[in-house]
């Protein structure tokens, strides 16, 4: 029913780098703890605002956080 | 649990409950005779009327439970709300199209109005219900 995204992302691997919990990232970019786990999980795409939103919160550009096939 | 994940369950909780109760009302007013003879239109207010009151007692409670675990997140909605919502809402827009169709080829047979309320009362109903599970499957198996 729904296709699957080829976007990819590292949101997991720097969020455990920096030691920020999903609940801190999700209040820090304004959206539910439940909407960064779809996210993280390539369950749902962000927007281009809340994706250039979540690399900004990690101090990297949009490009270092999130893949599409062919990067 | 997200609080629209919540609704999305009450409302398809509520749309079986509306259906279940009207079926109930008809058959048993009907007493084994003819269901066109069935006087329709106080079993459905009843049913829609019930059906709307099971979805608000279980949202009611199933926020109470979900506040008292995490207060701050009980009520909390994002734009993956809003896209889940327009999902479904595309569902329920094709179904009830439907339904609308269904009742013209009835008008257009002469079909007695008790056939074509019900119609369009299941027709709601189903849309409902369908949207509901579109929303719960979108939030559950993702929605890219």
């Amino acid at each position: 029913m729904v296709k699957p995204t080829r976007v990819t992302n590292g949101i997991r691997s720097r969020r455990e780098e920096a030691g920020i919990t999903q609940a801190d990232l999700a209040r820090r970019v304004g959206v539910t703890r439940q909407t960064l786990i779809a996210i993280e999980q390539g369950k749902y795409s962000p927007t281009l605002e809340l994706a250039f939103q979540i690399a900004r919160a990690f101090e990297v550009g949009i490009d270092d956080l999130f893949q599409y096939p062919g990067d | 649990m997200v609080y629209h994940e919540r609704g999305a369950w009450a409302g398809l909780i509520g749309a079986i409950a509306t259906v279940s109760i009207y079926a109930v009302l008809v058959l048993t007013g009907a007493r084994g005779g003819e269901l066109a003879a069935v006087d329709w239109f106080p079993p459905m207010l009843w049913s829609i009327g019930c059906g709307v009151g099971v979805s608000i007692v279980i949202t009611i409670l199933w926020g109470i439970v979900a506040g008292i675990r995490d207060r701050a997140s009980a009520t909390a909605s994002d734009i993956r709300d809003r896209d889940v919502a327009r999902f479904g809402g595309r569902v329920e827009h094709a179904l009830l199209g439907l339904a609308g169709i269904g009742v013209i080829v009835l008008c257009a047979l002469g079909a007695d109005v008790f056939w074509i309320a019900s119609a369009m009362f299941l027709g709601f109903a189903v849309s409902t219900f369908v949207g509901g599970i579109a929303r719960i499957v979108a939030y559950r198996r993702g929605l890219v």
